[in-house]
């Protein structure tokens, strides 16, 4: 049985309420950390856990915080962002509607590392029941003393204001959520410089993951040398997962980063295996920005090593034959699924998400989508593979957020993995449209899993 | 204040020494030539702007003397500022000349190209651009985008299929008028200029945003379908004006005064910005003081050669690439009986007419 610390209390009927929450030891965190630490304590604790910032691109959370500019009387924030709008990924969803004092309990030892006496939460959108679950939470921790004015008598002062979003995925983008929650129009900002000199109307900002925030609060807990016992390497302690696609058991899963990615899939713990009795075709490990890899490059590195679940063997091989462990959303394609279909749904969303600054992505998504579109519905030509492939290359790195890549990656992937079956799309005009390539070539050596 | 530090900065191989906290675009402009890459969202009087366009991308492939470590990507040069030691590669870059040919590509893919009955033609940085870096022939093979159609009151003419999105009118309108009311609504390749809700640009100074706009998307409505700007002579004069500098450049053809600009510098960007009235009210030769004719710094591929003192770029090619020479720009003039070179429009008295050109 796998080390839970996110979700170990998640199945406790009403853990989402303050009584339940503190019955069950919470806010012993935050008391150890505000009446026995300092700030400069807690943050050797994190830098000592290893943590790395689980909205995408790992970033040691530690080092993050201490970059923070200390300016004197200039506030500081913390922001806590919930955007998560990624296709795939549902983790922080799921932490926010059972665990929402979880994730306050994080935010205030945070805030007091950060010395941040207004926090703000930008959400997305969509989920428009959640802040109704945060903003109880809060009114509970507030009139029980962890929230408000002199918490705990220490002194210290903290806000959480929770700030909706409208429906826009680029709102993620650190930089752009700034903009977006001083009220302007979400266009990602040039960097640098960056939220940790100039965030929130100019202050020295971090903007933090919901997941990363509400890791700080067993890393007080057990500590931050405990913390990075758990895991390897420097995929120190538990991430979640966002599972879905065509397994048995789609779900949000804690797993310790020290599991097989054949395991993840075929325990009964965790996805239990393909759904309907299929086989595996292909998976996206981390988030739909990240590289898509076959069934074959994915349980087994190139080298012919197993690939298990952290930062490092999701990445080996770069991006030739790994992936990326991203924001943990696993999504799984069985060999009923069409790669070339499934490339032209998220070329379709990464046009109608780019927020058209800047010229290869506002262009560029665009173009690959409609090409696509074409190959999807059997009117594409041969050349326009290596014109997908030329797009693609020309936004990568050319763009002023990461949504440019986000929207090469995948298609660079796709074309990298499965260029047999684009091709197959252009010879088979007719036939693509009610039959599947399915996956007769490319993963010829199925796998048998070990666990069953 | 404590002295001003400089440093110094290698670009092309040329080196030039700049006060800290220049960008890598204003120390290539001050090389001049072919070193200074090419700008269509940055405009240094406008604060805030810059770094969408991805035009002016330029390789570091030396951080600073401190830090020698090249840059890994590709960085907007008109948003990244010098160190010292640093080194630039602009046209010397194949990775730079590559990715701009796509940033043309990409500008172009949905842009009308309804030069012929554009009134920014002669004087279109697109154009330039294009015929510049850009690649001949498209790859695009699907309909370009339109847009439902917006007026924009009596001053100033939106098409909005020919922008760029550079944001530069967005800027001057918060910098220069007294509030804002037109800007950037949606996202993605479906993002538009239009007011919210319909409305008129009529504030004092919007007008500017004429002149500020790259390509032809705001062109000046008392000035639409009037002539071709490379028909027109281009004139410096001034005027007592209670709001502005009065100091405009005036096209007119013989005595009439077909529009008023504001003067642009060598980089095509306004020296003086000008008031609605000056630009949309005064169209007659009394109402202005004449100063003689302006000079043309532009190297429009249109404007080329018609004008009086025409200060072409200095040639900095040879010296940046080892003695090559530099490609030649398509020269219209020496192909076209219209347009013969050596005939300058500023000197001709009167009406330009078609013999002027052909004679
Ligand atoms: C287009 C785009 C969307 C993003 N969306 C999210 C998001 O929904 N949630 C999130 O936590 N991070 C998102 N990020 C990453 C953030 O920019 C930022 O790196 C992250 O919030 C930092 O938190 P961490 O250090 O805790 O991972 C996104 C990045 C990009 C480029
Ligand atoms: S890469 Fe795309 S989303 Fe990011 S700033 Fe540029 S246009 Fe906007
Ligand atoms: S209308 Fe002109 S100035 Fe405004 S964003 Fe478009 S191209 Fe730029
Ligand atoms: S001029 Fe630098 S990005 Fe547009």
């Amino acid at each position: 049985m796998a080390v839970k610390l996110l979700l170990d209390k998640a199945h406790i009927p009403n853990i989402r309420y303050y009584d339940v929450y503190r019955r069950e030891g919470g806010y012993t965190s935050l008391e150890k950390a505000l009446t026995s630490m300092t700030p400069e304590s807690i943050l050797e604790e994190v830098k000592k856990s290893g943590l790395r910032g689980r909205g995408g691109a790992g970033f040691p959370t530690g080092l993050k915080w201490s970059f923070i500019a200390k300016p004197e009387g200039v506030p500081r924030h913390l922001v806590c962002n919930a955007d998560e709008s990624e296709p795939g990924t549902f983790k922080d969803r799921y932490l926010m509607e059972f665990l929402p004092h979880l994730l306050i309990e994080g935010l205030v030892i945070s805030s007091f590392v950060l010395g941040s006496n207004a926090t703000y939460i930008y959400i997305r959108g969509e989920y428009a029941w959640i802040p109704d679950i945060l903003e109880q939470a809060i009114s509970e921790a507030k009139a029980n003393g962890w929230l408000g004015k002199n918490i705990l008598g220490t002194g210290f002062d903290c806000e959480i204001y929770v700030q909706r979003g409208a429906g826009a995925y680029i709102c993620g983008e650190e930089t752009a959520l700034i903009e977006s929650l001083e009220g302007k129009r979400g266009n990602p900002r040039i960097k640098p410089p960056f939220p940790a000199i100039k965030g929130v109307w100019d202050r020295p900002t971090v903007v933090n993951n919901v997941e990363t925030l509400a890791a700080v609060v067993p890393i007080i807990r057990i500590g931050g040398e405990e913390y990075a016992r758990i895991g390897v390497g420097r995929s120190s302690g538990t991430k979640l997962m966002s599972a879905c696609g065509n397994i048995n058991k789609p779900g949000v899963y804690e797993i310790d980063m020290t599991i097989s990615v054949e395991e993840f899939i075929y325990s009964d713990e965790f996805c239990g295996g393909i759904a309907n009795g299929k086989r595996l075709k292909a998976c996206i490990p981390g988030g739909s920005s990240v590289p898509i890899l076959p069934a074959n490059l994915l349980l087994k590195t190139a080298k012919g090593e197993t690939r298990y679940m952290n930062y490092e063997s999701l990445s080996d091989g770069g991006f030739a034959t790994g992936s990326m462990m991203g924001s943990g959303g696993f999504i799984v394609l069985d060999e009923d699924q069409c790669i070339v279909k499934h490339t032209f749904t998220l070329a379709r969303f990464y046009r109608h998400e780019s927020c058209g600054q800047c010229s290869p992505c506002r262009e560029g998504t665009g173009w690959m989508e409609k090409i696509l579109k074409n190959i999807d519905t059997g009117k594409g030509k041969m050349s326009d593979i290596d014109l997908l492939w030329d797009i693609q290359s020309k936004i990568e790195g050319n763009t002023i957020c990461p949504l440019g890549d986000a929207a090469a990656w995948p298609v660079a992937a796709a074309i990298r993995h499965f260029r047999d079956e684009f091709e197959w799309h252009v010879k088979n005009p007719t036939t693509c449209l009610t039959k599947n390539y399915g996956i007769a070539h490319y993963a010829d050596e199925i796998h048998v899993p070990v666990i069953a | 204040m404590s002295e001003q530090q400089f440093f110094k900065v290698i670009i092309d191989n040329v080196s030039i020494d700049v006060p800290a906290g220049t960008t890598i675009l204003e120390a290539a402009r001050k090389i001049g030539g072919d070193v200074a890459p090419p700008a269509m969202c940055f405009y240094s009087k406008l604060k805030g702007s810059g770094g969408k366009c991805r035009t002016c991308l330029v390789e570091v492939s030396k951080g600073s003397e401190k830090d020698p470590r090249p840059m890994p990507k590709l960085v907007a040069s008109c948003r990244t500022t010098v160190m010292d030691g640093m080194e630039v590669k602009n046209i010397t870059s194949s990775k730079v000349t590559d990715a701009r040919a796509g940033v043309v590509e990409f500008l172009l893919l949905n842009h009308p190209l309804d030069c012929p009955i554009c009134d920014q033609a002669g004087e279109c940085h697109l154009q330039d651009l294009s015929y510049e870096h850009g690649k001949a022939g498209t790859r695009y093979e699907f309909q370009r985008r339109t847009f439902k159609k917006h007026n924009l009151g009596p001053y100033i003419q939106l098409h909005m299929t020919r922008c760029i999105l550079c944001y530069r009118c967005v800027y001057t309108a918060d910098q220069l008028t007294n509030s804002r009311s037109h800007g950037v609504l949606d996202r993605g390749d479906h993002a538009e200029i239009a007011t919210f809700i319909e409305n008129n640009l009529e504030n004092d100074f919007i007008g500017n945003v004429i002149d500020v706009c790259p390509v032809g998307a705001l062109t000046d409505k008392t000035f639409r379908f009037k002539n071709r700007v490379w028909f027109l002579k281009p004139l410096d004069a001034h005027r007592d004006c209670p709001k502005c500098t009065g100091k405009v450049t005036l096209w007119n053809r013989g005595d009439e005064v077909f529009r008023v600009t504001a003067r642009k510098d060598e980089w095509g960007e306004v020296e003086d910005w000008i008031c609605n009235e000056c630009r949309f009210d005064k169209k007659k030769t009394s109402d202005w003081v004449i100063e003689g004719p302006r000079n043309i710094s532009r190297h429009s591929v249109i404007s080329q050669g018609h004008y009086v003192n025409t200060i072409t770029s200095q040639e900095t090619f040879e010296a940046v690439n080892e003695g090559r020479q530099p490609k030649l720009l398509f020269d219209i003039h020496s192909k076209s009986d219209v347009n013969k070179t050596g005939v300058s429009l500023s000197l001709i008295d009167g009406p330009a007419v078609s013999t002027d050109f052909t004679s």
